[in-house]
């Protein structure tokens, strides 16, 4: 699968993705300025990102962990997720993010 | 500003791998003192997952980063390390002696032979949240944190977040505040229960504003806040009025002034080598996810092997006329008596 992920800069980078790795886990492996500073926990928000052109619909509800999490993210938008929380998987293929502003 | 403090080593960082280095210095007679932004001990541990489960700690099948922090603690207890907290190590210099002097934002002065960096990412530091400017605004206009209560008596306030924090102090705010609105990306809040409720009978009351919003931008001058850029749900941007921001998201980890300390950093880590895990200026050594060397993996059980050898190599600037008697706990009678156990 391949993950489409646009960074700060608005250059897009097409990544392979890993089934079970998370997008967090992939961003990172990426060299794309992704922290993480919890390791993937839920427990920081810094690993945000928005899920765009129709992904966001097609991904499984964010837990209320994560929900409560984004309340600690900046810039929020509806659209808004924690990458460490979305599992990379076939009928993931294709997804697009873009990483927040820190 | 007080006599500088004196010790044999001035640790930065208070998180697990700090502490673990106070107990191998300790068992080495090596006095510490310790430095750390956050106002209590654990770092990253207890700041970030401090309910969650750690699971690769040797010994501990499962540990809490509370629970780990708490037991580290109550190990280095005998060896009565002093602690300041809630201060940011602020700048490194050489004295002419040879020593280190360390200096905090809270104008604490240590000197030591030896200093370790045991900072983790670096300091946790309120999150800026990403609106054009606002770094002129700090200080005057928008706050990250309430010092003084008072600041902020007839002000016209605009608190940001859903957290503990925004909660808080929109709660504590609202009765001195001139007029006080709560901004927020959902009208849901990860703060606890009884804040909520406490905000929300205060906007029944009429006493203060709630509103699904956030602020895309920032008006006034000099650092005198006029009026931000509100956006709610429908997207539609319009002006709102005040003269006082406080945005509440929690923190995030810089750097910060270890960038300055005339360290050799390589992308913000600091490279060691792996005998003495000390870095390319002698007698400042790093340990724990702040350093870099071949193979290096950022796990708690690697900066406590880390602090492990590093404490010998200390012992040898601190004590340079003395031999080194490498000794086990388990046999000393000698180290035994420090842990205060024979």
């Amino acid at each position: 699968m391949k993950i489409v992920a646009t960074d700060r800069k608005g250059a897009e980078h097409i990544i392979e993705g890993r089934d079970g790795w998370t997008v967090m886990e992939i961003l990172r492996d990426a060299g794309l300025p992704i922290s993480a500073e919890c390791g993937g926990a839920c427990a920081c928000a810094t690993c945000h990102v928005y899920v765009e052109g129709g992904w966001y619909e097609k991904l499984s509800p964010p837990s209320e962990a994560e929900v409560d999490m984004l309340d600690m993210a900046l810039a929020v938008e509806p659209n808004s997720r924690l990458s460490c929380q979305i599992t990379c998987a076939p009928e993931l293929d294709g997804i697009k993010v873009t990483i927040a502003p820190e | 500003m007080a006599a500088p403090l004196e010790t044999d080593v001035i640790i930065v960082g208070a998180g697990p791998i700090g502490l673990f280095a106070v107990f191998e210095l300790g068992l080495l007679d090596l006095k510490a003192h310790l430095v750390d932004i956050l106002d209590r001990p654990g770092g990253q541990c207890t700041e970030l997952y401090p309910e969650k489960p750690i699971y690769d700690i040797p010994g501990l099948p499962i540990v809490t980063g509370q629970e780990l922090s708490d037991r580290l603690m109550e190990q280095i207890k005998p060896f009565g390390a002093q602690f300041h907290l809630g201060q940011m190590a602020s700048a490194l210099t050489k004295l002419p002696d040879g020593r280190w002097k360390l200096s905090t934002d809270a104008d604490i002065e240590i000197v030591a032979p030896v200093v370790v960096i045991a900072a983790g990412g670096g300091s946790f530091v309120p999150k800026r949240p990403p609106i054009a400017g606002i770094e002129a605004y700090e200080g005057k206009g928008v706050h990250y944190a309430v010092r003084k209560m008072d600041v902020f008596r007839d002000k016209n306030i605009l608190i940001a977040g859903g957290g503990d924090s925004a909660l808080d102090w929109t709660i504590n705010l609202a009765p001195i505040a001139k007029s006080l609105t709560l901004v927020h990306h959902r009208d849901g809040f990860r703060a606890a229960q009884h804040s909520v409720n406490q905000m929300r009978e205060l906007v029944e009351q009429g006493k203060i504003k709630f509103e699904v919003a956030s602020v895309k931008g920032l008006h006034g001058a000099d650092g005198t806040l006029e009026a931000v850029t509100l956006a709610g749900t429908d997207k539609q941007e319009r002006r709102y009025e005040c003269d006082a921001f406080l945005p509440f998201f929690g923190l995030t980890i810089k750097l910060g002034p270890i960038a300055d300390f005339g360290l050799n950093l390589h992308e913000n880590l600091i490279p060691v080598d792996t005998a003495k895990f000390e870095s390319s200026t002698p007698g400042v050594f790093a340990i724990g996810d702040i350093n870099a060397y071949a193979g290096k993996l950022k796990l708690i059980l690697c900066g406590f092997h880390e602090a492990a050898l590093m404490a010998q190599a200390a012992f040898h600037i601190c004590r340079p006329n003395e031999k080194l008697r490498f000794q086990y706990t388990t046999s000393s009678s000698n180290l035994q008596k420090k842990l205060g156990v024979a």
